[in-house]
């Protein structure tokens, strides 16, 4: 069965018996055919669930994005790319891009360098170290539930500790409505996620100075280096993949936003804090316009998807060697 | 930073009335009649036992098919494979935000909402990218002569996979464990769409109703809040090691 390849009626000396090199490579490609279906065979469970639960909804956002849908039956409706074109015309969607942008770029220019600075601080021999590391990453373990309602009590218009704390030092004229006036929502809405998550990029951060040989610092400092051209030169290029990783979970963060700002405004004052994934929520499950909800979850995808991949393209390339994206084999 | 966490702890030892005439002080007189009268009703120790079943449902089954699967990837070299790693770990990239709505239709459809599988099979299912990764790594670690020798010993693939990697990466299974727990607890999107009575509500979608319930009552909900935190920060304080390793083994790995 296996001599296919071999035309018709062809005989002779050089071809029967079939030579041993011939069946060795049988034996191989059936070695290999076993290989791949035990391979396979180990991987099969979780590839059901990913692709049940995971991949398929997404195409399936994908599908429904281009229909009029109240999300029962099959949707019918097709109406092309109308939901998109409503979408770039919708003030709320446009002013998700723009507070997904906005907390994109604070996060970057304030909460990573504030995380960096704590890491190099906490990098040094200081007294009670481990408490304060304890202290900063306990945040991040309180779900986004619990913090948010922590913050919506602590920023409670003239009950709360944060204007009572104002009044007590003298700046009452300060505290207001936090929450609840639309030019302060996302300020005090970015204070808390700085609360929440800087800890954890502060945790990476200290894994990545802790993987830095104390003799490249002590040779710097021989040299004649002071401290900022020791953490110029020295320990940020060598923390460089790990602040790429944390630019690229951070910039993702900001695009899934939800659970904080439901929790805590639900999208409001007025959809001044709301971002792509509360208003995807308000549309799908309050309002019944599935279809129109899914091309939000498409525009999301596209976002993340065209990040990533730039982002893995030009700037992860040489971190992740046989890691993701590249086909690479690395050794078995 | 931890002044918001004290600040709900002695809170919640106030009356709200005391609350509002000594907001920032220590309470005077100690009232723990808000932290006993939460402990002393069934509904928050139900959200407990909630969420505790749901996070170890969800662990056991994530880590159960990430090793599986992390093994193939790490000791079998076959056609396809890096191209199939690839699609798992493209599901790190994308927010379950993205998926949300289509996931609900499909679980309404299968009669999962109001069911904790709901929660656990979803949960399972994101959580499997970082932790193949994170496992599939540890496990090229592990030098190929061990498995000739298990092979000569006699062993399949499975009972090698099962009698001397596993126990052999039980650090490793600790940390995605410890990684998978913490996000199962945290998860309040997921369990907010399929849970619509409160049979199965977990302690994340317990704290914002409570607060809706008595958004009056400042004293009884930050009382709440603590108790909320507790088994977060309890098991936090127990694991902290493995849940740091794993977020810093995960972030740089992929």
């Amino acid at each position: 069965m296996t001599s296919t390849f071999l035309p018709d009626g062809r005989t002779g000396p050089d071809l029967a018996p079939p030579p041993p090199a011939a069946d060795q490579a049988r034996g191989r490609r059936r070695r290999r055919t076993l290989n791949l279906l035990t391979a396979v065979g180990f991987q099969l469970p979780a590839l059901v669930l990913f692709i049940g639960l995971v991949l398929l909804p997404m195409l399936f956002a994908l599908y429904a994005s281009v229909f009029r849908w109240g999300g029962f039956g099959m949707p019918t409706d097709y109406t092309g790319a109308d939901n998109f074109t409503r979408l770039f015309q919708d003030p709320v969607f446009l002013g998700d891009l723009w507070r997904c942008l906005l907390l994109v770029l604070l996060s970057l220019a304030l909460q990573l360098p504030f995380a960096l600075a704590m890491a190099v601080l906490l990098n040094q021999r200081l007294r009670g170290r481990a408490v304060y590391r304890m202290l900063f990453f306990a945040p991040y373990v309180l779900s986004e539930a619990i913090t948010g309602v922590l913050f919506s009590m602590v920023f409670a218009p003239d009950d709360g500790l944060a204007d009572h704390v104002l009044g007590a030092i003298g700046l009452a004229g300060l505290g207001g409505e936090w929450f609840a006036d639309p030019s302060t929502v996302m300020a005090t809405l970015f204070l808390v996620m700085t609360w929440k998550y800087f800890g954890f990029h502060m945790m990476l951060y200290l894994a990545g100075l802790q993987s830095i040989p104390a003799e490249l610092t002590e040779a710097a400092l021989i040299d004649g280096a002071g401290p900022w051209q020791r953490f110029r030169n020295v320990t940020l290029p060598l923390l460089a993949p790990t602040l790429r990783i944390s630019v690229f979970l951070s910039v993702i963060g900001s695009v899934q936003l939800f659970d904080l700002v439901w929790v805590v405004t639900q999208g409001g004052p007025d959809h001044h804090s709301e971002t792509l994934a509360v208003t995807m929520f308000q549309y799908g499950f309050k309002r019944y316009q599935v279809g129109y909800a899914s091309a939000i979850s498409v525009v999301m995808f596209g976002i993340c998807l065209v990040f990533s991949l730039a982002y893995q393209r030009f700037v992860l390339r040489r971190d992740l060697e046989g890691a993701t994206t590249t086909m690479r084999g690395g050794g078995a | 930073m931890a002044v918001p966490l004290l600040y709900a702890v002695l809170s919640g030892f106030k009356s709200t009335d005391q609350l509002s005439r000594n907001p920032v002080g220590l309470p005077a007189p100690w009232n723990p009649g808000n932290y006993t009268g939460i402990l002393g009703s069934g509904d928050f120790w139900r959200l407990v036992g909630n969420s505790t079943l749901i996070a170890v449902a969800t662990t056991v089954l994530v880590v159960a098919l990430s090793a599986l699967a992390a093994f193939s990837f790490a000791r079998f070299a076959f056609r396809g494979r890096e191209v199939l790693f690839t699609v798992f770990t493209m599901g790190l990239m994308f927010p379950f935000a993205v998926a949300a709505l289509p996931l609900f239709l499909l679980l309404r459809s299968l009669g999962l909402l109001d069911n904790p599988l709901g929660v656990i099979l979803p949960q399972a299912a994101f959580g499997l990218p970082m932790t193949i990764i994170i496992l599939r790594a540890f496990f090229r670690q592990i030098p190929g002569e061990l498995e000739e020798a298990a092979t000569l010993d006699g062993c399949g693939p499975f009972g090698f996979f099962w009698r001397v990697l596993l126990p052999m990466a039980r650090p490793a299974l600790g940390t995605v464990s410890v990684l998978a727990i913490v996000t199962s607890w945290n998860n309040f999107f997921l369990p907010l769409l399929v849970f619509t009575d409160n049979t199965w509500w977990t302690l994340p979608i317990g704290v914002q109703q409570f607060q809706g319930q008595y958004s009056a009552d400042y004293a009884r909900v930050f009382a709440y809040l603590v108790l909320a935190m507790v088994p977060a920060l309890a098991f936090y304080s127990v694991a902290e090691r493995q849940l740091v390793g794993g977020l810093t083994a995960g972030a740089t790995k992929g």
